[in-house]
């Protein structure tokens, strides 16, 4: 295998975005800092790949006029997939390890607020028996955090902590969409929303971009004094039934995580759209208690569809730029209730 | 570093119809997966892979169903990847799925590509209104109509090629037991006198509208030595452009010429109209296929891809047998399309075409495009493994 | 004024799916108000059954009927239900495990508040008086009152009318908005401008302007007016009616390289016969009255000849 390293890293986050479904004008500014960090161009970008969805824009192709931001004469290598960024990300990985380009960017968008997002994700279900009844995500995660308050695998004290240290940590980062930590007391004094789920433990619908830029060996060396070098990446899914399931577990996650490696990882970004699924990850990850979870704030602070599982490996990446950590790990979910999951490892080398 | 030798050893297709009342999606993906790993000699437990590949998520008002269908199509427990690259992507599926085994990371990938276009209706799709726009948009063919209007102007082409390229498909397709439309008795006469649709484009030079998938079972080396006649993969090659760009060629556009001449190097071929013997080439409406003839390089621009085909050189056994399967003017399951291509080439080398078999191929060329003539994915089998 | 233009637009099909013979029979049973579960090969009873096998992976063939009575195994409350959940009013998802299944099933429970549902509660599903054969025949779940009070089922399957197909229709709304850009030459209509923006690296000007040049990935900045009078590059006549066609065919179909512009728009041709269109024939907008004049395109209702002669071939070649 290459060694292959991320090496530059933008995103946008906020409440409402109130331009194209497109989202055209906020990937050229990403772009722009990417090609700053870099010190490229785009001609020195051997392969593009998106990951976006046509049910958050309402149109089919939405994702074909995204490729403007890109800057396409003369063409481009370039393909797009209909899932996060992460697997987007997947996707230029494995170009690169063909030996075909040396360095890709990959991007994805998503404009949530155009639609009701919790109408348009019960699209994403098995569409005979679970669409017509029109369950949303927070319904599908209330019914897996259920389970586990049952089982006593968790409690709402240990959700309370998740969103506090979230929250807090959000403060400290820019992009967040809801940030400002207060008490584990004061979280739970407030009222359930969606029972068991309060507010707070759902992650803020948000609309963003992101992209993230990889590069092969010596590429990666020139524009980065502390490349991330990819020692792990794998994903897997498990059924989609949420009665065939065990919901308090995440399989899929188990294998992605087993596969990439997690032994020794300082610093975990996971997607967890609901506080309760970050302790089933976790577990899964066979994450140590002294793994720090989401400096960032993770998703509980802001999750663009689409970007916010690239996001989790971006900001991983960072810490490793910084030289906060040398080992750390970014995960991403997509499907309801941790159905499918790809986790990636990265180390800083000195 | 080298891509990893891959080969396809498994190829499978739905009968492909109008409507598959018979299937439900889940299905409609199995019986081309059951084929192509019967085909293969495997079962769903030696898949180390799944990708999926389906056009615009609208068609089927299912998104990213690739998760409800994970169980039925065995991903469940393993990585499974949904490429989505507007009409070409069932070539680009192919070549990513491919590309997981070039790259050194599973040995044994099935890729699936598949459209069941009668839950809803292709043009309606095709043409949801865009607010504060104008509304003449009228699908596909609406789309395409003004550029082989373009296309017959530079080239000078007489008006009957189009009809050709019908007749010629219409009748290939009677040899392939698959295709949707057998329709007997399709000539040039009979295909001048059907309706005008999007004038220059008519009735039956248009592609229909069909519910159908593909699948491929891409193995590595090793594996395939120990296939019977594995269908090496010698060249794979992506591009994409703009849709639309001051002064961009529509008729022969940057990005399927560069994706060609970086197609024919990796593959070593020098020719393209005599070293490949087959080729299976994305025609929705005819007219493509003297317009993709000069972009590929199989004939001169500007006129060379008109004349090849009213010489009879496409036809089964002239000198570039182009869509002996029918192609996309007989069966188009829009996400699936692309990948037949691909999977009947494969056909072809591996000596598995059947009625509509090739005598002796040995070279043959997959392609797709999708969008507006703007994404390219195409590939290059062999009989033969790959020396470079 | 907002920096850019929305408008809704409304996504909506009633999707006609065919079920094959696994999901065709659940369906069928519910129509007969019966639930029918899969045995899977691990002996577990599934309902919905699933289409295939989880472990041998081939088509489940082996059903069983289970109870229209159950056992709550986990619940969530909804407190502002969307359109097309299974009540208007609060009330719970949950999923149940019908007696005589070993995996529960997910569907609705009507009760009127979190304080009347709990994992471990008894239930029995409420029918709906007409049923099709879709997963809303049954209404809800609600609470068993009373072992042995189950509402009474229908009587067995009708084996000779198997559920084949449900229709289940999407209708999802969106708030379209278009770019700043967009919006600008949008807004340039509503005044009988056509506006265009000049990419300042190639130094094109595209119409409608976009977010970026295509070809450079930069932003097009500088705003520049263009004539309505323009030519025809290229064409076609649509003859085909379509669902959600707007225009009465036949129609032309045209783009119009307007002067000063390097990219065409795709507009309506009038006045003349379809079949007298021509390739190179100059044209010039025809607007509509100016008190229907919204932020649209549409302010211009069509193009038409202006009687001067064709534009050379020469001079539109490279826009083909």
């Amino acid at each position: 295998m290459r060694d292959v390293a991320v090496v530059g890293f933008a995103q946008r986050q906020m409440e409402e975005f109130d331009g194209s479904p497109t989202c055209v004008e906020l990937l050229v500014p990403l772009f722009e800092e990417c090609y700053e960090q870099t010190g490229w161009t785009r001609t020195d970008v051997g392969f593009w790949c998106s990951g976006s969805s046509d049910y958050l824009a309402g149109r089919s192709f939405s994702f074909v006029q995204a490729v403007d931001a890109i800057g396409v004469i003369p063409p481009v290598n370039e393909s797009h997939v209909e899932m996060d960024l992460a697997w987007a990300m997947y996707e230029a990985w494995l170009k690169i390890q063909t030996g075909e380009v040396d360095t890709a960017v990959v991007y994805a968008f998503g404009k949530s607020s155009a639609g009701v997002l919790r109408r348009t994700l019960a699209l994403q279900l098995e569409p005979y028996t679970m669409t017509p009844l029109w369950p949303d995500t927070v319904s599908l995660a209330g019914l897996q955090a259920r389970v586990g308050l049952d089982t006593g695998q968790w409690d709402e004290r240990a959700m309370a902590e998740v969103v506090n240290r979230s929250l807090t940590d959000a403060e400290k980062n820019e992009y967040a969409v809801r940030k400002g930590g207060s008490s584990v007391e004061e979280l739970l004094a407030r009222p359930r929303y969606a029972d068991p789920l309060r507010k707070h433990d759902c992650a803020p619908v948000t609309d963003g971009a992101a992209a993230l830029v990889l590069a092969a060996g010596d590429r990666a060396r020139e524009v980065c004094d502390r490349p991330a070098w990819i020692t792990g990446l794998a994903h897997s899914v498990d059924a989609m039934s949420m009665g065939t399931r065990d919901l308090t577990r995440s399989p899929s996650a188990e294998r992605a995580g087993t596969a990439a490696g997690t032994a020794g990882v300082e610093v975990a970004e996971l997607h967890a759209p609901f506080s309760h699924q970050e302790l089933i990850l976790r577990r899964e990850l066979a994450l140590g208690d002294d793994v720090a979870v989401n400096p960032s704030g993770g998703a509980l602070a802001g999750n663009p569809m689409f970007s916010a599982g690239g996001i989790r490996i971006g900001e991983a990446a960072r810490r490793i730029w910084t030289g906060d950590a040398t080992r750390t790990l970014g995960h991403a979910t997509s499907g309801p209730a941790l159905q499918q999951n790809l986790v990636c490892v990265m180390e800083g080398r000195s | 570093m080298a891509k990893q030798p891959a080969a396809v050893v498994g190829i499978g297709q739905t009968h492909h119809r109008a409507k598959r009342e018979d299937v439900s999606m889940a299905g409609l993906c199995r019986e081309a997966i059951d084929r192509a790993l019967a085909d293969a000699g495997m079962t769903l437990d030696d898949v180390d892979a799944i990708v999926v590949g389906k056009a615009p998520d609208l068609f089927e008002g299912v998104m990213m169903p690739e998760l409800f269908l994970a169980e039925s199509l065995g991903a469940a427990g393993k990585p499974l990847l949904r490429v989505h690259t507007a009409g070409s992507v069932g070539g680009s599926t192919a070549i990513v799925a491919a590309s997981l085994v070039q790259a050194g990371v599973h040995k044994r990938v099935l890729t699936v590509a598949y459209e069941k276009q009668s839950e809803s209706n292709a043009m309606w799709a095709l043409s949801v209104p865009v607010p504060f726009n104008m509304p003449v948009h009228a699908g596909a063919g609406g789309y395409f109509a003004p550029h082989v209007r373009s296309y017959i102007r530079r080239s000078g082409a007489p008006t009957h090629i189009g009809a050709i390229v019908a007749a010629k498909d219409r009748t290939n397709a009677l040899r392939n037991p698959y295709a949707h439309l057998h329709n007997e008795g399709t000539t040039v006469e009979s295909v001048m006198a059907s309706q005008m649709l999007w004038d220059p484009i008519r009735y039956d030079e248009t592609c229909p509208s069909s519910d159908g998938a593909c699948a491929l079972v891409i193995v590595d080396e090793d594996t395939a030595k120990a296939s019977p006649n594995p269908a090496w993969i010698h060249g794979t090659v992506m591009r994409s452009e703009a849709t639309s760009a001051a002064e961009r060629d529509q008729v022969n556009p940057q990005a399927s010429r560069d994706a060609a001449a970086a197609l024919w190097k990796q593959a070593g071929i020098t020719s393209p109209i005599d070293e490949i013997d087959a080729a299976e080439i994305y025609v929705p409406f005819s007219w493509f296929e003297p317009m993709w003839l000069e972009s590929l390089g199989f004939a001169d621009a500007n006129g060379g891809g008109w004349r090849l085909t009213e010489s009879g050189g496409t036809a089964m056994d002239g000198r570039i047998p182009v869509n002996c399967s029918g192609g996309v003017l007989s069966s188009n399951p829009i996400g699936a399309s692309g990948m037949l291509r691909f999977g009947e080439a494969a056909l072809q080398v591996r000596g598995a075409a059947g009625e509509h078999q090739v005598d002796g191929a040995r070279k043959a060329l997959g392609h797709a495009y999708g969008g507006g003539s703007q994404f390219f994915a195409m590939w290059v089998v062999g009989a033969a493994r790959p020396t470079n | 004024m907002a920096r850019t233009l929305s408008a809704p637009v409304t996504v909506a099909f009633d999707y006609t799916r065919s079920t094959g013979p696994v999901v065709g029979r659940f369906l069928t049973g519910l129509r007969d108000g019966v639930v029918v579960a899969g045995r899977t090969s691990d002996g577990r009873v599934v309902v919905p059954p699933p289409e295939f096998d989880p472990i041998t992976h081939t088509a489940l063939t082996d059903f069983v009927e289970v109870a229209a009575t159950g056992t709550v195994s986990s619940w969530t409350w909804v407190p502002e239900p969307v359109k097309g959940q299974p009540l208007d009013r609060p009330f719970a998802f949950v999923l149940v495990t019908l007696d005589g299944a070993d995996t529960p099933f997910l569907h609705a429970l009507d009760v009127a508040s979190p304080a009347e549902v709990s994992t471990g509660m008894r239930v029995q599903v409420r029918w709906r008086g007409e049923r099709t054969g879709a997963v809303t025949d049954i209404e809800a779940f609600e609470p068993l009152v009373g072992e042995g009070s189950a509402s009474p089922a229908g009587g067995g399957l009708l084996e000779d009318h198997l559920v084949t197909g449900v229709v289940t229709p999407v209708e999802l709304d969106y708030l379209y908005a278009a770019s700043p850009e967009e919006s600008a030459f949008y807004r340039g209509l509503a005044e009988g401008r056509i506006l265009g923006q000049r990419c300042p690296a190639c130094h094109k000007v595209y119409v409608p302007p976009r977010s970026a040049c295509p070809v450079d990935g930069v932003a097009t900045t500088e705003e520049v007016e263009l004539s309505e009078v323009g030519t025809i590059t290229t064409f076609c006549v649509v003859n085909v009616p379509f669902l959600g066609q707007r225009i009465t065919p036949p129609y032309v179909s045209a783009y119009v390289l307007l002067d000063g512009a390097d990219i065409a728009i795709l507009h309506l041709i009038l006045d003349i016969a379809a079949d007298e269109v021509r390739m190179g024939m100059r044209v010039k907008a025809v607007w509509k009255p100016r008190e229907e004049w919204g932020t649209t395109i549409e302010n211009i209702s069509h193009f038409s000849p202006t009687g001067e002669p064709d534009a050379d071939y020469d001079t539109y070649r490279q826009h083909l």
